[in-house]
């Protein structure tokens, strides 16, 4: 544990008031978070490779077709979104792989808070750092492509939210999986792509409406439903299964 | 004992898809749009049905492990899907052929194609992860847990025909509302389906097999280091 002074290890949760065990569960979840945030904040490390490596995507993606042309605007979402995949591996790698040093995953994992705290704190850091990198690409990818991509924000934001914590919450569990394994960098995007291909799709298809100032139709609504039943499904079950997966 | 179970499944599953063979290319006749290639359909449907069928069972497999912490279930778990794999491979290859000549291509991306493909890249997966874990019961977690997972994704590769726009056929089974099949066409995939249930239990009895063996191999081999 990096920042072992944020963590409230003398406080047990309290299972005779539900309401404050409850709260006290939430609360712990947000220590680890925000432990990681402090952590990742004076190192940088993570969302410094991460920004890069999306700045150099979006580079690549120029020389893949013209960046000039109108069909730009057409695959914009397309785009964005494998940026935001791609940049989303190193992220997750580092998420459990920090931990290694010093055996701080097992200091973690043998403090008094539940492995599903220690998850959703892990996802919620992963979810901001996510999020903010996404934030600083979309201008750098407005400004290189010539892309408007303002027009709609509001709800674009909203496909960025349920977008980034279905690609986070998959992407933290197998973090966890694969965090003490050989080849660990080369698992985890193998394991996670084709489990989140639901959310790209969903993300694909509605950013690329939103970004081009279209109505999201009737039809499209699905991708909303299948973005919000995506979540809710993997949220439920990395939290019912991480406790198998970091202790056994 | 388990060797005649295994040798006795493997006769019936044979004399069966004779049987099949002999029903499909002399009795049935062409399909009235596709023509001949139409009989891809006895091994397309039926592969695929086993293979999902083995997916599951798998699952089930893993999550019996995850309660009760025996190795053996994980050996099971591991051998059926491995044969799933192999079906699920059939699947994708049968269907790719049939596309070649009634669609003019080998591949498209249609939906439920991407999200077959999909799920074959989850199982390419599992048998990574499998790799890289030496350690017997971290190895049969993790599993079972990715199991859990990509049967979950399976449920919306199964759903994706209904929710998307696709160029799939539609369903043709009697079981399922809209069949158009005839009944006297449609029975060899039934029978050809109960054959290669019978086939992958043969295999699957073969594979856990080995894998109880190569757990006691590796027992024994960490005996002789310890000594």
């Amino acid at each position: 544990m990096t920042q072992a002074g944020s963590i409230e290890i003398t406080e047990k949760p309290r299972a005779a008031a539900a309401p404050r065990a409850r709260a006290g569960f939430l609360r712990q979840a947000f220590a680890v978070a925000a432990k990681d945030l402090r952590s990742e904040m004076r190192s940088k490390e993570s969302v410094n490779a991460s920004l890069s490596f999306a700045l150099v995507i979006l580079l690549l993606f120029s020389l893949a077709f013209d960046p000039g042309s109108d069909q730009v605007r057409e695959i914009a979402g397309g785009l964005l979104w494998l940026v935001f995949a791609f940049a989303s591996a190193l992220i997750l790698n580092r998420s459990f792989a920090r931990e290694l040093v010093n055996d701080c995953l097992d200091m973690l994992i043998s403090s008094p808070i539940s492995a599903a705290q220690l998850f959703l704190g892990k996802a919620m850091a992963n979810f901001v750092l996510l999020i903010v990198i996404e934030c600083l690409c979309l201008p750098v990818f407005g400004i290189f492509y010539n892309v408007t991509w303002a027009r709609r924000f509001g709800l674009l934001f909203l496909v960025l939210v349920l977008g980034t914590w279905g690609l986070t919450v998959i992407g933290t569990l197998f973090s966890a999986m694969t965090v003490n394994l050989r080849l660990r960098e080369l698992m985890l995007p193998t394991l996670v792509y084709p489990l989140i291909v639901p959310v790209l799709m969903g993300t694909i298809q509605l950013s690329m409406l939103l970004i081009n100032g279209e109505p999201i139709g009737q039809d499209n609504q699905l991708w909303f439903r299948l973005l919000v039943a995506f979540d809710v499904i993997f949220t439920i079950l990395s939290v019912a299964v991480v406790e198998t997966v970091l202790v056994g | 004992m388990r060797t005649k179970v295994i040798l006795a499944l493997c006769l019936i599953a044979g004399a069966i898809l004779a049987w099949n063979l002999h029903t499909m290319f002399l009795s049935v006749p062409d399909e009235a749009n596709q023509g001949a290639i139409f009989r891809i359909i006895y091994f397309h449907v039926p592969a695929a049905i086993t293979s999902f069928a083995g997916f599951y069972v798998a699952m089930f497999c893993g999550l019996g492990y995850l309660a009760n912490r025996n190795l053996r279930l994980d050996s099971v778990a591991a051998a059926i899907n491995e044969v799933s794999l192999a079906f699920a491979s059939i699947t994708l290859v049968t269907g790719s052929i049939w596309g070649r000549i009634i669609w003019g291509i080998w591949w498209t991306w249609d939906p439920r194609l991407t999200s077959y493909f999909i799920c074959l890249l989850m199982y390419f997966g599992y048998f990574m992860l499998r790799r890289g874990i030496d350690e017997p019961h971290q190895r049969a977690r993790m599993s079972a847990v990715l199991s859990i997972f990509a049967c979950v994704d399976i449920v919306i590769v199964w759903k994706s025909i209904e929710w998307f726009r696709t160029q799939h056929p539609g369903p043709v089974l009697s079981i399922r509302n809209g069949g158009g099949m005839a009944p006297g066409m449609e029975a060899p995939i039934w029978w050809n389906l109960v054959a290669l249930l019978m086939l992958s239990t043969a295999l699957i009895l073969i594979r856990t097999r080995q894998q109880t063996m190569q757990h006691e191999v590796e027992t024994l081999r960490r005996y002789a280091h310890a000594y």
